[in-house]
């Protein structure tokens, strides 16, 4: 049995030691940023900080807390999420059903077919889309960061893969029993989708949380930035300019406490809705990306 | 005619998916024609003047389109093959690993960075590993000299590529996983009572067994050849960098909406387009010849 053999032994150390190392690196770099976010401006400044507060202190939460800048960036941010997670929903939901049929039943569901994967395997690119925003006058309007990603064949694939699963008899019972087929979809079918669409959900609630780029490209007033874009700006571009503070505030404060503090403010629904997040995902990328 | 009857409520339920396709896939795709065009914006697309390949033409002349071209191909190859060979790696030692408890709570630690944005991690990066970050100070206590990860030409590929392995490798260790989990054990059983040791079963049961998986994975991956991740490196990027990290979707940006060059810009995001297409139906079609997947 070589579960007792020492070489085996030896390597099982070995390996456990390794796995554990390579795992902490992966939460590190976020645990020096929290370290950091909870330091004093003096000890972030001369980088004294590593995985342990120096000179605890909330001056930076305090601070980002007062910014209304971000406050309303974070408003956007869960207002987008909300409404783009719930349309996608709706409209991945209804897509998906009539695309689980059989050709058989449902004629015309080959060319619908084609029309969903062509459009995920070529685009026009960045410049034509930007116009065709231009010309329908989403620019500088919230319903950008909305529309544009409502519709995600990724998505839809996962849902009618997850239809198709579903015993046909319960269909067959309900239409028979008189039901139509938006009855069948909403009455039988909803209820016992719920595992595929909470996979759904939360891709899509991940999507609208971290999008960053749709908000730099179409929205010119900064006042209107989810957070993702807000973060990008202030951080990676440093333009101090949507940070509202004065000449004196900033020189009370780090900016690199003030930065750790709201990269961290950016990546906490992520980590709190990670927990669940996990239990589903698993499930849904091997269900819907590979079939036997 | 009766057909219709039948099938009008599919037909109802696919027309929000058909509109939002339509107006955000399909009229882009119109946008096109200015690849063909000197394109002026207060001329429009009617009124611009017609240039035929002129802008392909460019793409292969300019000295900047084509650094271009060769980054974007070298940095998303690397990262492919690194993105197949960690996590491959990565999923056999962890399977190895027989307390439940402990191989849970490192796949959940794993996973996580897949699920921050680049915007987020961008943000982190920057700061450690800035000459005088907690990186480069960690390497200062081995006597190593200060390196300058994200503005020195020769580090740049080099931070790119680990970081994403770092940020991705947990996530696509997933699918390997799930083939593990779908080895017969009897396969094991059996070798062990002709006494193999657990390298030789690894070797000659499991390896064998994950490779249609990596074929299935990696030919998938090709379709992505120019995709070497504009979220990752725009993060990461400054000017001094330009040089070895500037990629297509980049270098579109850049040209479409800071130096306004919309014609030469859709030229070079369609040369894209059209090469990442024909290459997704290729690895799409090889995937169903060799591992049988569909995706419909």
């Amino acid at each position: 049995m070589y579960h007792k053999t020492t070489a085996y032994r030896i390597f099982n150390v070995f390996n456990i030691c390794l796995l554990v190392l390579l795992s902490i690196m992966c939460i590190v770099p976020l645990i020096h940023v929290l370290a950091v976010s909870f330091s004093a401006k003096s000890a972030a400044d001369a980088n004294l900080v590593g995985l342990w507060p120096v000179q605890f202190s909330l001056e930076a939460y305090k601070k980002t807390m007062n910014n209304p800048i971000f406050l309303h960036s974070i408003w956007i941010s869960v207002l987008r999420t909300v409404l783009g997670t719930g349309l996608t929903l709706l409209i991945t939901f209804l897509a998906a059903y009539p695309l689980s049929k059989e050709s058989s039943v449902f004629r015309s569901r080959n060319v619908y077919s084609w029309l969903f994967v062509f459009s995920m395997i070529f685009n026009g690119g960045l410049v034509p889309f930007y116009m065709v925003i231009q010309k329908i006058h989403l620019m500088d309007s919230f319903w950008v960061l909305v529309l544009p990603g409502a519709v995600n064949t990724f998505l839809v694939i996962l849902m009618l893969n997850f239809f198709r699963g579903i015993p046909k008899e319960m269909e067959e019972a309900a239409l028979i029993d008189g039901a139509g087929h938006f009855r069948t979809l909403f009455s039988i079918f909803l209820p016992i989708s719920m595992p595929s669409i909470a996979t759904i959900a939360l891709f899509s609630m991940v999507f609208h949380w971290n999008s960053w780029f749709d908000g730099l490209l179409y929205l010119s007033n900064a006042k209107d930035y989810p957070l993702a874009t807000f973060l990008q700006t202030v951080i990676i571009q440093k333009d101090m300019s949507s940070m509202s503070m004065s000449p004196k505030e900033m020189e009370l404060l780090s900016q690199t406490t003030v930065n750790a503090a709201q990269i961290f403010i950016g990546a906490a629904p992520i980590l709190i809705v990670y927990p669940f997040l996990q239990k589903y995902f698993v499930k849904g990328m091997t269900l819907g990306s590979v079939k036997e | 005619m009766r057909s219709l009857q039948r099938t009008w409520p599919f037909h109802i339920m696919l027309l929000p998916a058909i509109i939002f396709l339509i107006v955000f896939s399909y009229i882009p795709m119109g946008g096109i024609v200015m690849a063909f065009q000197n394109y002026k914006p207060w001329l429009g697309i009617t009124g611009s003047e017609w240039v035929g390949l002129d802008n392909f033409r460019f793409l292969f002349q300019r000295e900047d389109s084509l650094q271009v071209v060769w980054n974007t191909l070298i940095i998303a190859v690397l990262k492919m093959f690194f993105n197949l060979l960690v996590p491959f790696v990565f999923a056999i030692l962890l399977n190895e690993i027989r307390k439940v408890g402990l191989q849970r709570s490192i796949q959940t630690l794993v996973y996580l960075p897949h699920f921050l944005s680049w915007v987020i991690l961008g943000g982190i990066l920057v700061d450690l590993l800035a000459t005088d970050g907690f990186m480069n100070r960690i390497l200062g206590s081995f006597g190593i000299q200060p390196i300058f990860f994200l503005g020195d030409n020769n580090w740049f590929r080099f931070t790119v590529i680990v970081s994403d392995i770092w940020k991705e490798f947990g996530y696509n260790t997933i699918v390997f996983l799930a083939a593990l989990a779908g080895i017969n054990p009897s396969l094991y059983e059996a070798a062990e009572m002709d006494g193999a040791s657990r390298w030789r079963q690894t070797l000659h049961i499991t390896v064998p067994s994950l490779i249609p998986m990596v074929v299935v994975v990696g030919t998938l991956a090709l379709g992505n050849v120019l995709n070497a991740g504009f979220d990752q490196i725009f993060n990461l990027y400054n000017p001094l960098v330009y040089q070895k990290g500037d990629i297509i979707d980049t270098f579109v940006y850049r040209t479409a909406l800071i130096n306004g060059e919309m014609g030469f810009a859709t030229a070079i995001g369609l040369f894209k387009s059209v090469i990442s297409m024909i290459l997704i139906l290729i690895s799409y079609r090889l995937a169903y010849k060799w591992a049988g997947y569909r995706i419909f």
